[in-house]
């Protein structure tokens, strides 16, 4: 623990006198690079033997400025940014700040794409927590259960990188609807991957759920009161385990998750083994949705036979600079040349129709000038998306509890003010105290519990 | 490559295999310390598991000490906040060292332009190999990792 | 909105604060009340305690910089009522000259930390603050970065490494 890694970069003043005077207590810094703080926090421990007295967290090693950015672009310009606040599921994020520029504007999206955007974030959501528990559970010295996790995560970024053409940093939101539509072959992949991800989850199951020093070191340890949690603002899963049953999905209803059939898992005592429980039912039940949302999503002309041929976009570009443009509109070509979903037939399904935020397909934009000013207005700096003034809060369901969104408008086409408000930094709060008094080794399981993402809690 | 320090050619001829050959354990065993600090550590994840394998260029383990490791591995955003602390880590790191540039975060500050980010860690400490994406892929973090082996062979060894 | 079809939260406030209440209003369903300074304290008290709201959650804290208007910043609160499944916003504008407003720590644990970002990034104090100092930044840093008057790009002279011991 206390290996060369840990660095001094700030003491408080006042702690160090005090352990000056007491010299049986000694200080100790965890990080801010230390193999099990996976991201970048210091945690500066006070210690009597074993045992933590006093705790101090210093957060802020990756703050990347994401609300001072998001003021200086556009309001697309946002999406990159967003996927690299919770880096593990992006996808959320995309939504949860779309879903707040399409409340500001008003925008009602296409019903395919409600179910596209579900999908797409419960199978985020199942990384996420493969993710959470794999590393926690490698910390804790299980290193095969790692491995496995990592597995059945890359199955899912395998179809994250069909649909969206990303493993991880995806931009696949926009405003009024998404990139590109599912490819032909999704459901049968997903379906897959899905049953892959459950026997993996079962094989953990069986190594972890009954594991006498798994059980040993997350039992009773890291507990939390449902009224400290209250008082912390946590919410998802660590909310959860306490035996609050507060999710977004169920209590504020987004998408369509209002027409899924789904149980919150709640714990009882609040400690790291309940969370490490809730986590594993969250996943089956993501699965769940993303089953029914496949059963559910409704075809759109997809496959309606057309005429002309399909044409390379660049092709198209040059044709259309160069005044060819008869018969142009009869022919169809993909809006990104590397993805499939992304063609004309399909935009109406995945976008909102609305011209104030869609780009028109590439055929018209070439073969007509009213796409073509459509396409121009939203392009060009100082015309671009612009929302009426006011000010909106959205919330979805994040991997770690409540995502929120605060953009403030003036009515121009960059924010105001956007404010991600991240679910990590409650947990964190409450961490040090969550400690102190209890062993030194036991930061290590009730940290991996908490799951930060230090993109989402620096910002 | 300069090996021709001694003046006599048998000496010089020793020395190059000696190097070769020095070259050649060092590039298969390539302690690795991984700095990860941003979304760049889901890739590092990925590349280091099993199903990317970077086990097979003999850069498998991991050393949490910088005192144990050769390569130092950047992975993700370097803050302002963090810089120092990189520092520290590289300079307690024994020659010979290495250093990869993981993201195009480190290796130019990517679209991070702002007062709270180091635009490209070559500001804080010298690189080796930068490998660019954001995140990279699996196998351009392959590639970059078979380049940082041809480097270590053909470079003069110091012993 | 008429005041016939205000939510039983905007109700309430009005009732119990309305020569302190500056502006309300439910724009896009969401209820958001502009008090002066001098009432958060209370205000937020009476939310979080009366039986009809208990709003048990502070959901959010955080700043606006009007910059051209005056007063120049105003703090924005999000509540969550668990119980009655209700949000609201409240605004306080704070000037330029003395921007300070009256710490929740002792109602809400998180208003802390909240806090302490508010202070980092806007630099609006927040009187009877335990231990306002910065969360994000590092203490060498010069100035409040989300202020509109900080360019995005300022960087500030790369702190070395300290000696520990030191
Ligand atoms: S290069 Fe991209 S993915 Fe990597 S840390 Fe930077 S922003 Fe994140």
């Amino acid at each position: 623990m206390s290996d060369s890694t840990t660095i001094t970069t700030k003491t408080p003043e006042e702690t160090k006198q005090e352990v000056e005077k007491s010299n049986k207590n000694m200080m100790l810094n965890v990080g801010p690079s230390h193999p099990a703080m996976h991201g970048v926090i210091q945690i500066s421990v006070e210690l009597e033997g074993e045992v933590i007295r006093k705790a101090d967290i210093e957060i802020g090693y990756l703050h990347r400025a994401f609300e001072k950015h998001s003021e200086s672009g556009t309001y697309t310009q946002v999406f990159p940014y967003t996927d690299r606040l919770n880096y593990v599921s992006p996808a959320i994020n995309n939504f949860g700040y779309a879903g707040a520029v399409e409340k500001l504007m008003g925008l009602e999206i296409p019903e395919r794409c409600k179910y596209i955007r579900v999908i797409m974030s419960e199978i985020a959501r199942v990384a996420d927590h493969l993710t959470c528990i794999g590393a926690s559970a490698m910390e804790l010295g299980a290193f095969s259960v790692f491995l496995y996790m990592m597995k059945a995560r890359e199955w899912l970024y395998e179809l994250t990188e069909n649909v969206t053409g990303a493993r991880i940093t995806i931009s696949y939101g926009r405003i009024g609807g998404v990139k590109a539509d599912l490819p032909k072959e999704f459901t049968e992949q997903c379906r897959q991957a899905l049953k892959k991800t459950r026997e993996v989850l079962e094989e953990v199951d069986g190594l972890l759920t009954r594991n006498r020093i798994f059980m040993d070191r997350m039992r009773g340890v890291g507990v939390i009161s449902a009224e400290d949690a209250i008082s912390f603002g946590i919410t998802g899963p660590f909310l959860r385990s306490t035996g609050v049953a507060y999710d977004v999905r169920k209590a504020w209803p987004y998408l369509v998750y209002d027409r899924m059939n789904f149980d919150v898992p709640v714990g009882t005592t609040g400690d790291n083994f309940d969370r490490y429980l809730v986590r594993m039912e969250e996943m089956q039940q993501s699965m769940r949705i993303i089953e029914q949302a496949l059963d559910q999503i409704p075809e759109g002309p997809t496959n309606i036979d057309h005429e002309g041929r399909v044409i390379e976009p660049d092709l198209m570009a040059d044709l259309g600079k160069f005044g060819k443009t008869a018969g142009l509109l009869k022919n169809e070509t993909l809006l990104e040349p590397t993805l499939e979903g992304t063609g004309k037939r399909v935009h109406l399904q995945i976008r909102a129709n609305d011209k104030d935020a869609w780009i028109p397909p590439k055929e018209q934009v070439y073969s007509n000038i009213e796409a073509l000013m459509n396409h121009f207005k939203i392009i060009m700096l100082g015309h671009g998306i612009r929302p009426p003034k006011g000010e909106v809060y959205n919330m979805v369901e994040g991997g770690n509890g409540e995502l929120g969104f605060y953009i403030v408008s003036d009515g121009t086409d960059r924010p105001w003010r956007v404010r991600c408000n991240g679910p990590c930094m409650r947990p964190m709060a409450a961490l040090a105290g969550i400690i102190t008094g209890g062993q030194m080794a036991d930061i290590i399981a009730t940290f991996g519990s908490v799951n930060m993402i230090a993109g989402e809690l620096d910002r | 490559m300069e090996v021709d320090k001694g003046g006599g050619t048998e000496f010089g001829f020793f020395t190059s295999r000696l190097d070769k050959m020095i070259g050649w354990a060092r590039k298969f065993s390539v302690f690795q310390y991984p700095f990860i600090t941003a979304c760049c550590g889901m890739e590092y994840m990925s590349v280091a598991c099993a199903h990317y394998d970077i086990d097979r260029f003999g850069a498998g383990l991991p050393r949490f000490s910088p005192r144990q490791a050769d390569v130092l591995f950047v992975v993700g955003t370097i803050s302002q906040k963090i810089a120092p602390v990189l520092l520290t880590v590289y300079e307690q790191m024994c020659s010979p060292k290495w250093v990869v540039a993981f993201g195009v975060c480190t290796c130019t500050g990517g679209f991070y332009d702002d007062y709270a980010t180091v635009r490209g860690i070559d500001h804080v400490l010298p690189v080796d190999i930068y490998i660019p994406g954001c995140p990279p892929r699996p196998e351009t973090v392959l590639n970059g990792l078979i380049m940082l082996q041809e480097k270590i062979q053909n470079q003069k060894q110091e012993v | 909105m008429p005041e016939a079809e205000w939510s039983k939260t905007l109700k309430k406030i009005q009732e119990q604060f309305g020569d302190r209440v500056i502006e309300m209003h439910a724009q896009l369903g969401q209820d958001t009340v502009v008090v002066s300074k001098a009432a958060i304290f209370e205000l937020a008290r009476f939310l979080r305690d009366d039986p009809d709201l208990k709003y048990n959650y502070l959901m959010d804290l955080t700043a606006v910089d009007h910059f051209t208007r005056k007063p120049r910043f105003e703090v924005v609160y999000h509540f969550l009522s668990l119980e009655y499944n209700a949000r609201v916003r409240v605004k306080v504008p704070v000037g330029e000259s003395d921007p300070e407003v009256e710490s929740l720590t002792p109602l809400w644990k998180i208003a802390n930390w909240l806090e302490r970002e508010t202070w980092d990034m806007f630099g609006i104090k927040f009187k009877n603050h335990p231990d306002l100092r910065r969360l994000l930044l590092y203490p060498e840093f010069q100035g409040h970065p989300l202020r509109k008057d900080y360019p995005v790009t300022k960087r500030q002279p790369l702190v070395g490494p300290k000696d520990p011991q030191a």
